[in-house]
């Protein structure tokens, strides 16, 4: 079996070849172009240019469905499963057993029960989906996957929504489909995880692989190494850093998710106007968390967190953002703006409010074209006028205006959440030198990026953030090594005692 | 009063209120199950009423509307006209909403205004008034008379005698039953309705399953529709649907889009309706009297949503 699949940006010249009855590790960061390229195994995506050969055969995989039929099964990170329905019925929904016009449901529940048996699952087929706990759902789509005849079955991060019980267990069950014959694809960034169940694995990073390797030839530093490795260094003329007061205070910060899962574990952190706090890590491990309630999106937490000298606890976003902070999101689509407004509706949706821009009735709608005029052409947005659509604008130009906004209000604190992810790399460097220049001015900066280059050429501290932790903070980010940062995103290494997450000065909390 | 309510006819009154809100409570219900707020269910029934007094009537031109076996058959072209146009108007809704990506609650609110000017356009055409279909010589739902059973006293009379239709909705809510919890196209129906995402990575188009639940959901309101003019009343008259397709929508969502529930509830709203015809008889003003069903359809609502909202709850804390 041989596939070589070729896109544009997502995933160049990658080739992947499975053997029968393997497991194989699809290893890289996010958006390293794993998910693409799955994507295009399943059926979802089409490539623009390569083949897919199957058991010696070029195919062509048109649709989800075409890739069932040809024995590929997919189990997503989201489990595809309808919650008020029994296990059964999930696993024989679309291919029913019937008995004259109706479902013959004590054939359905038997054969449940039996493809259950056969790959030692043990669970209640009758149980109802939305009763049973994310391991044993986990184990559902498994089956659903084999009951439709599944060879290869590719596992999208299978491990993430696990507890290390259920993880052993779904080891367990995966070395067993290994020795009947079938071919798992495990997708994952856990190092650990690869080196106990995959016999090899293929490493990409920025949509290309690095090559396919025998694990148990392999040490974890080889394949962290090639996983994060930097390739161009960014050089930025930083002059050092003049720290002023603090303006953020953390404090045994601890967030739980909605499904009550730990994501930020009694986090304690300080940030001074003038300095830039670099978070570096893989994605999920508390960043967005930690972000969502020191801007104020998020109330459920435990702990403190002071901005600017004030408890946020029950302030809202307004207030917060009074005491002058700006936030990039993350997710530009969702959170950053209102792609169906325009440009200068998205440009003043935090600040429309201002005496400058908001008479008693109406918007001030001459000064607020004349600014947005003015901060279009500061920031190189590339657009026909203000009035277009934020949606039409390209991924960078978004980000471009989303950064306008956010630091046209002269903020003291910034929080940049992945403020360059995915646009291009003009659109970088100006985002990248704007940061600069606001800590120059004594702003406080948290950059939160998975993008080891920038987070090792623009921070003045650089924290590692692993499993809602710091698993390390160096107080001079510039003489941090990227083999070793890469240690510490991966949970290799791990600092016991922290040293310099906190300034001394300012323990009167 | 009392007397009133505690006679047979007070109970035949009860089936016969129901009869009609049961029906599109069923379509509602199927058309949930989807994953669809069916809200056009009032213009399909009034729609349905008309054509099912003009179908009708021209089954009595054809088998001529004596009684008997004539009867029955010129109601049998008629009401099997209606159910086929009721379900092309159930296509037509999921054409707009599925293929067009027309906004189903705007498609319906379309739908609802068409049906109500419509259907005045219609009968003002055919013929030449604008208020009721008197003209019209359309043929009714025949009314079941069981032999031995009809001489059972009390009983007797409520079982025996009964509009056809009204035995025909009670037989809807079980074979809808069986459809939704016992066929595979019922389970994909569901499965969809839930989780379209899951429903389509298994390879069910989700689009045919909507249009399919649509078509009975038009269907179903459609014998609703037929019902009001040919049973609860013998002739159309404007507007005569009378909010009953959104009281079946409350009615389905109380009962939690199951059959089985709906009926329940819709036999509440039935009882609602019959006590408001009974109490036209005392010297309340009619306006208040008229309010009655409404009015538990807004308390039912009220106490259903309060009971989803505790029951959340109850399940947030227990996680």
């Amino acid at each position: 079996m041989k596939i070589y699949s070729n896109g544009v940006v997502a995933n160049e010249d990658v080739s992947l070849d499975l053997k029968k009855g393997e497991i194989h590790a699809l290893l890289g960061e996010n958006g390293a172009g794993k998910s693409t390229l799955m994507k295009v195994l399943f059926g979802i995506e089409s490539p623009d240019q390569g083949k897919i050969l199957l058991k010696g055969q070029e195919t062509a995989i048109k649709s989800p469905q075409d890739a069932i039929a040809k024995g590929i099964g997919m189990v997503h990170q989201h489990f595809m499963l309808v919650p008020s329905l029994s296990v059964a019925e999930n696993i024989i929904l679309g291919v029913a057993p019937v008995k004259g016009i109706f479902i013959d449901k004590k054939r359905a529940v038997q054969e449940a029960r039996d493809i259950a048996e056969k790959y030692n699952f043990h669970i209640d087929v009758t149980a109802r989906v939305e009763e049973i706990p994310v391991g044993v759902k986990q184990k559902v789509e498994i089956l659903k996957a084999l009951y439709r005849g599944a060879e290869i079955l590719i596992l999208d991060e299978p491990t993430a929504v696990l507890t290390p019980q259920e993880t052993g267990e779904l080891f367990v069950q995966l070395k067993k489909l290994k020795e009947n014959g079938h071919t798992v694809i495990f997708i994952s960034h856990k190092l650990d995880e690869i080196k106990e169940i995959c016999d090899r694995a293929t490493i990409m990073r920025n949509g290309r692989s690095m090559g396919t390797y025998q694990v148990a030839g392999m040490s974890t530093d080889e394949m962290s190494r090639l996983m994060v490795g930097r390739e161009v260094v960014l050089k930025f003329e930083k002059k050092p850093a003049e720290r002023r007061q603090t303006l953020m205070q953390v404090r045994d910060l601890t967030v739980h998710n909605s499904q009550g899962v730990l994501k930020v574990d009694h986090l304690s952190f300080d940030v001074k106007g003038g300095e830039i706090l670099g978070i570096a890590g893989v994605e999920g491990n508390g960043q967005s968390e930690l972000v969502e309630v020191m801007t104020g999106l998020n109330q459920n937490y435990q702990g403190t967190v002071r901005v600017a000298n004030t408890d946020i606890r029950k302030k809202s976003i307004k207030e917060i953002r009074n005491r002058s902070l700006a936030h990039i999101p993350e997710d530009r689509m969702k959170s950053g703006c209102a792609g169906t407004l325009n440009i200068l509706e998205n440009l003043f949706s935090n600040q429309y409010e201002r005496k400058e821009f908001s008479g008693r009735m109406f918007l001030k709608s001459r000064e607020m074209q004349k600014k947005a005029k003015e901060w279009i052409a500061q920031y190189r947005v590339k657009c026909s006028s203000y009035k277009q659509k934020v949606g039409m604008l390209s991924g960078g130009n978004i980000q471009k205006v989303i950064v306008a906004r956010e630091f046209s209000t002269n903020p003291s604190i910034i929080i940049a959440n992945q403020p360059t992810r995915g646009i291009d790399v003009g659109a970088s460097e100006l985002i990248r030198r704007r940061l600069l220049e606001f800590r120059d001015a004594g702003c406080a900066v948290i950059l939160i990026s998975a993008d080891l280059n920038e987070v090792l050429s623009l921070s003045d501290r650089l924290a590692v953030m692993y499993k809602g932790q710091f698993a390390g903070i160096f107080t001079d980010a510039e003489q941090v090594a990227e083999d070793l940062l890469g240690q510490y995103m991966l949970g290799i290494k791990k600092d016991e005692k922290l040293e310099g997450a906190i300034y001394e000065s300012c323990e009167t909390l | 009063m009392l007397n009133g309510i505690f006679s047979v006819e007070f109970v035949n009154s009860i089936l016969r209120a129901t009869t009609p809100i049961l029906f599109a409570t069923m379509a509602s219900s199927v058309a949930a199950k989807a994953g669809i707020c069916n809200m056009a269910l009032e213009g399909m029934m009034l729609l349905s009423a008309l054509f099912g007094v003009l179908f009708s009537a021209l089954g009595g031109g054809i088998f001529g509307a004596a009684t008997g076996l004539s009867q029955f058959a010129s109601f049998g072209v008629g009401f099997l006209l209606t159910v086929l146009v009721g379900g092309i108007i159930g296509m037509i809704f999921a054409f707009c909403i599925l293929q067009m990506k027309a906004d189903e609650i705007l498609a319906a609110i379309a739908l609802n205004l068409v049906a109500s000017g419509g259907t005045i356009m219609l009968l003002m055409a055919v013929t030449g008034e604008k208020g009721a279909s008197n003209a019209i010589a359309s043929v009714a739902a025949p009314k079941v008379t069981i032999p031995l059973i009809e001489s059972i006293p009390v009983l007797g009379k409520i079982l025996s005698g009964q509009n056809l239709l009204t035995w025909l909705s009670l037989l809807s809510v079980v074979v809808m039953h069986l459809f939704l919890y016992k066929t595979p196209m019922g389970l994909k129906i569901r499965a969809v309705g839930e989780n379209k995402d899951a429903a389509e990575s298994v390879g069910i188009s989700a689009k045919k399953v909507q249009y399919i639940a649509l078509t009975i959901s038009g269907m179903l309101a459609s014998m609703g529709g037929f019902y009001l003019s040919g049973g609860y009343m013998n002739m159309f008259t404007r507007d005569m649907a009378a909010g009953r397709g959104y009281i079946a929508l409350a009615a389905s969502s109380m009962g939690a889009d199951t059959p089985i529930g709906g009926f329940l509830v819709s036999i509440l709203f039935g009882i609602a309706q019959a006590v408001a015809n009974l109490m036209q008889l005392t010297t309340i003003p009619m306006q208040l009297i008229q309010m009655i069903p409404y009015l538990t359809t807004l308390i039912g609502l009220g106490v259903y949503s309060y009971v989803r909202m505790k029951r959340r709850k109850r399940l947030l804390q227990s996680e």
